[in-house]
């Protein structure tokens, strides 16, 4: 094993608390729903989705990095995986994206309601 | 083929890589990395399908809050608090695992297997957990009425939605029943006919004054749906064609369709992904207790299996924001 036997357990509860704490920030963000964060709109979605967007990105760094212990692994093994599921996600997402709300300024003028 | 291959890897070794190191990983470990990659990207293909479909109907998608309101033994209007608890057991059961892996690299026997247990445990009360969130999705709370042009109707009292219950009265009105073999000479299995029929439905709504009818489409501005006034609503109703009460995969009470189909594909393939992650613990678990890795010098195994269970938790961190926060 490439990385040090030492004990980890102070960092992993540690790192548990830190998700718990984010995971109470969201759920308690998503029952309130503030109105100046949610019904404002900032880069194409509301401010909220953005910070829960970015919540849910620490929550995966942390639980790659420390539970998946990706921080012990060498650097190119590393990038191996995490650049290529970063990069083919983005590309991905994007270009879904584009295509939903390109469907939506298509489509919905037809629906009638 | 030896001519093509710089170092022979045949032999005894050749299922583990023959001792060959690249990056200084093994080849199990590498092998279950590349295969956590090929997974996220499934579950990123489905996450994004969501994504797309969600934005093509970015007026009428069903709100998430108002869907998943219920925690068990508890009545009530409890939004989110259910999943809030789902993903804090998986996250606790991820630290059970890392503490397993902890305890194999110094070969504590016996606290591995303890530490296996409890994942093995939280992984079970999430995957029930999961079983009731979806029997209460396809029971549904509330019911409501389908139109020809496929949209769905919800009824609301003072703002707030109530069930078809609370306001029907009186009889069917059309003598409809479940077929069923003590019925009729003949069974034919058909639909099951819905508790009130859409006459009975739009003669208590006529009778009933304070109840109004909400439809699928989102005023943006305040983020919440529109709700008819009482004539309108009436019209909408004149367009009913069927009663829907929870969820299958032609139809459901909270709006689109697709909605429904994307909850059962999406969580459905995560809770397969915890269902055979439980397995393979219990596997280790028993080659715990039984002493294997003792005999072999290390705890590897524990380590693999435990990415694999990283992963299906950063996969429900992901679920639970596109489905149920975002």
């Amino acid at each position: 094993m490439a990385h040090a036997h030492g004990s980890n357990v102070k960092r992993i509860w540690m790192v548990f608390g830190l998700l718990s704490v984010v995971t109470i920030i969201e759920v308690y963000l998503g029952i309130v729903k503030p109105e100046i964060l949610h019904l404002t709109s900032f880069l194409g979605t509301s401010p909220l989705n953005w910070i829960f967007i970015i919540l849910t990105l620490f929550k995966a760094y942390y639980i790659t990095w420390t539970f998946m212990h990706m921080e012990g692994e060498k650097k190119w093994f590393r990038r191996a995986a995490i650049w290529t599921a970063v990069f083919l996600v983005c590309y991905l997402v994007t270009l879904f994206l584009i295509e939903g709300g390109y469907l939506h300024s298509t489509l919905a003028p037809l629906v009638k309601w | 083929m030896e001519a093509n291959i710089a170092i022979p890897t045949d032999g005894k070794n050749t299922w583990s890589g023959g001792g060959v190191r690249p990056f200084g990983a093994s080849y199990g470990k590498m092998m279950m990395w590349f295969f956590i990659v090929s997974d996220a990207l499934t579950f990123s293909g489905f996450l994004a399908a969501y994504g797309l479909t969600r934005f093509k109907f970015i007026d009428s998608w069903p709100i998430a809050d108002e869907v998943f309101t219920h925690v068990p033994f508890i009545h009530g209007n409890y939004p989110m608090y259910y999943v809030a608890f789902m993903t804090f057991i998986l996250i606790f059961s991820s630290v059970t695992m890392v503490m397993a892996v902890d305890a194999g690299h110094k070969m504590q026997k016996s606290k591995v297997a303890w530490y296996m247990f409890a994942t093995i445990i939280g992984g079970l009360i999430f995957v029930g957990s999961q079983a009731w969130e979806w029997n209460t999705f396809i029971n549904g709370s509330y019911g409501g009425v389908k139109t020809t042009n496929g949209k769905v109707l919800q009824f609301v009292k003072d703002g707030k939605q109530i069930a078809l219950s609370d306001f029907v009265v009186g009889t069917r009105m059309d003598e409809r029943v479940t077929h069923s073999k003590k019925n009729g000479l003949w069974f034919v299995s058909g639909e099951e006919v819905p508790k009130y029929s859409l006459a009975q439905i739009t003669a208590s709504y006529k009778a009933d004054p304070s109840v109004q009818i909400r439809i699928e489409k989102i005023d943006m501005d305040k983020k919440k749906k529109y709700i008819l006034s009482r004539e309108k609503g009436l019209a909408e109703l004149a367009n009913g064609q069927r009663v829907v009460e929870g969820a299958n995969l032609s139809a459901n009470e909270y709006g689109n369709t697709i909605f429904a189909n994307f909850f059962f594909f999406i969580t459905g393939f995560h809770g397969f992904h915890v269902f055979s992650g439980i397995v393979l613990n219990i596997i280790i678990f028993f080659n715990v207790v039984l002493g294997t890795y003792e005999k072999k010098g290390h705890y590897e195994m524990v380590e693999k299996v435990g990415l694999y269970w990283h992963f299906v938790d950063l996969v429900w961190v992901f679920v639970f924001t596109f489905f149920y926060l975002v």
